[in-house]
Order: C-alpha cells, then structure tokens, then sequence
C-alpha cells in the first residue's frame, strides 16, 4: 500500500514535467485520443476492469510511448482483493506490464485452516502484441484492432495450492484480444479469447485434479461512451472449473469509468466474481485509480 | 457458454441505423456546419501543438474548402472540389497526434456551438477513416 502510494506521487511529479520537443519527454506524446488508452484491468494488461482490451496501453502513439501505475481494490464479500502494477505502450504495438496481486482470505482464511487473513500473492508478467487494425480509425471497415497477448503468473503458495488440488503455483495465459469502436453508436466493444488453466484468476493455482490442461475461456466487454470523459459498461469472464474442491463460476460486472484527463481515471464498478472456495456468490465493489504518462 | 458468446454479438444489431442525411440536419445544416468550422480553425491557429502546420495556408481559403467538404461528409447538398486528401496533406509529414490534435481541437469547436456527442460521434466517424490518407509519418 505504501508502495502504491509513492508509484502515485512519483507519477504525480512526472506528470508535472513539461514536455518540450527537445526532450526525452516528447517521447511521451500523449496523442492518443481521451480513453482510448484504457484502462488497467485486474491482472495489470491494458483494457477494461476484468477483461482485455486489444489496445496498447496509455497515450502514446506509433511514435511514442505511454507509461501507467495503478492501484485496484475488489473487496469483495468474503474475501479482499488487490493489484497494484505498472505497464509501458511502446510505439502503439508492444505492451509490457507488471501486476502485483493479493487475495486475501480473511475469515475464511480460519474456517479453512490456513488462518485468519490468509494471503495469497501473484507476480503477473504480461505482454501484448497489437497484430491488425485501428479500433479507432477504421470506421470504414468492420476490422477490429486484433492483439495477442501473455499473462505469466507466479503464486506463492504452492503448498496449499498442491493441498487443494492443483497442479502448478505458475501458469502463463495467452489470448487473443479484439477490440472495435463503433463511434457513431458511441460504442466499444471488446472480445478475448483466453487459452487458461488458471484457478480463480491463478490465485489457486493452475490445472486441476478435475482438469489439468488448458481450456479456452470467453472476456467481453462492451462501454458506452456518455462524453469523452465519461463510460459506462458491463463485462463478463468465464473461467475454468479445474479444482474438485469448489466449482468455479463466471464473473461479470457493470462499471462506471471516468477520465479526469490522460493522466488520471478512476473505475468504479459493481462486480460478482461467483464462487469462490467455500463462499458463493462473491460480489462486491471495484476501484481502480490509473495514473499515467 | 452459447449463450454468453451471443451476447456481445446481439449488441451489435440492436446499434439503431442512423439515416444518412439526417446528420447535416442534426449538425445544424450549413449555418451550423459554418460556425463549427471557423470555432475550429480558430482553435487549430491557438493550438501550440499544430498550429505551424498552418503557417503556409491561406486561412481564408481554407475556412471555404473546410465548409464545403464538412457539408458533403455529413451529408448535406454541397460537392468538395478541392484538393484531395492526400494530395492536400502530402509534405506535410502529419503524425497520428497531430491528426488527433485536430480531432481534439474540432471537439471542442463542437462543444463550443452545442452540437450534442452523440452527434458529434456520428461525424468524426465518418472523418476517422481520413487518417489514412493524412497521415503520412
């Protein structure tokens, strides 16, 4: 949390530079169009709140780069859930990012007998790759900008993971991601398909005593742009049921985002992750603050 | 997991069609159109990122051609007989912020004469695709 808040302050003085044109600071040109950079989705990879987008992070465009911090908060009936991380958009075609990820247990954490506050930690390395299109530009075509993209995830409670039948504390997701502006409907929409093995995001490993391969998983988000500040949208995520310990359900939320500038927005959303070990129907809030070159 | 997968498709056909001509009208007709272009190039001449791509135009001139071709882009009863677009951007090396420093710059021009988003929408999307032939770096 500390840490959090220093990213934000380092990235509030940065944000505070002027950017001349002589400069490494031109790199960052900040000539993306308002929210067309996103935002930070939960496992740190430019998009929506829990699902991609095939867009490459931040305001850069094919001739600079964009740099974001965020912080997002999902506590959740049962359980707590945070991610903090950092992503870089290279030249409007490579994203790289970094996610640090907590779930914590809570109560559940003593029914289960790990102990009260039971924490589970993920390092989430990702990569996306921006292949074909113009989700903005190309209102002329029914192309949509087409990505590809990684999520490697390290967790480190193998031990439990292995107790509750898991097959591996790391796991890499690869999906591919296709995102399209309908601009005259003042539309967005977003599809992903998700080769996983992840359990509950990878928070409880990946592969399971039920299922040990990959299986494809649908994300799909669709935002209605009120102005050019101000979206609003639902999204949905199916998951994998690998584990015979609980069945595993998919999340969907709806959600509110707005863009203070390209340098700040804040996602609010309402979001039901389904099941989770022992606790159904796991709903709650959703913040995300993303702060950005 | 059919049943999910429809989902965002259906989206897409409940998107209402908006007749073609009806834009010009809703822009406000010529006399809107007028005043959402001289609002922007005033804009464009005030903008410190793109405002020496002008150095070597004939505003005037430009305000005219500006007028004309708007109107035929959103649909009202005029024909743009000026240069083509990547006749008339050639040389200029325009960058992609460059051209959304534009976009931005008619944004607010819109803002300014009260063209509602929705609408505003309508028209950039039928201005986007010009990237292509715009942008030349």
């Amino acid at each position: 949390m500390r840490l959090c808040f220093s990213s934000l302050v380092l990235v509030a003085g940065l944000a505070s530079l002027p950017a001349r044109a002589d400069t490494p600071w031109s790199m960052f040109d900040q000539g993306k169009l308002l929210a067309t950079g996103g935002v930070s989705q939960v496992e740190g990879t430019g998009g929506g709140g829990i699902a991609n987008w095939a867009m490459i992070t931040g305001y850069g465009t094919r001739d600079g780069v964009g740099a974001n911090l965020h912080y997002t908060a999902v506590p959740l009936a049962d359980y707590n859930l945070q991610t903090a991380g950092v992503a870089v958009g290279l030249f409007d075609r490579l994203e790289l990012s970094y996610a640090w990820q907590e779930f914590d247990t809570q109560d559940v954490g003593a029914a289960l007998g790990l102990g009260k506050g039971f924490t589970f930690h993920q390092n989430i390395f990702g990569a996306k790759l921006k292949l074909i299109g113009d989700a903005v530009y190309d209102q002329d075509s029914w192309l949509p900008q087409i990505s590809v993209g990684l999520q490697h995830k390290e967790n480190d409670r193998a031990a439990i993971i292995a107790a509750v039948g898991g097959q591996n504390s790391v796991g890499t997701d690869y999906y591919i991601a296709a995102s399209k502006l309908f601009l005259a409907q003042s539309l967005l929409v977003n599809v992903t398909m998700r080769e996983t093995k992840a359990n509950q995001l990878g928070i409880l490993g990946f592969g399971g005593d039920k299922h040990k391969d990959y299986s494809t998983q649908f994300e799909g988000s669709a935002a209605y742009l009120i102005n050019r500040q101000f979206a609003v949208g639902a999204e949905l995520r199916t998951k994998p049921s690998n584990l015979g310990v609980a069945h595993e359900t998919a999340a969907w939320d709806v959600f509110a985002a707005y863009f203070f500038s390209k340098n700040l927005s804040l996602t609010a959303a309402y979001a039901d992750l389904g099941n989770i070990v022992i606790r159904n129907n796991q709903q709650g809030a959703y913040l995300s603050l993303q702060a950005g070159l | 997991m059919k049943r999910i997968l429809a989902l965002p498709l259906l989206l897409l056909f409940v998107v209402p069609v908006q007749a073609e001509d009806v834009l010009f009208a809703d822009m406000g007709g010529q006399a809107g159109i007028d005043k959402i272009v001289d609002a922007s190039v005033d804009n464009y001449l005030a903008d410190d990122r793109i405002k020496a791509i002008f150095d070597e135009s004939n505003i005037d001139r430009l305000r005219a051609e500006f007028k004309v071709q708007f109107c035929q882009v959103a649909g009202g009863p005029c024909a743009y007989k000026g240069h083509d677009m990547t006749e008339a951007h050639k040389g200029l090396h325009l960058t992609n912020a460059d051209f959304n420093a534009v976009v931005e710059d008619l944004q607010g021009a819109m803002d300014k004469v009260g063209v509602p988003f929705t609408v505003q929408n309508r028209f950039l999307a039928r201005l986007a695709p010009m990237q292509h032939q715009v942008v030349s770096r």
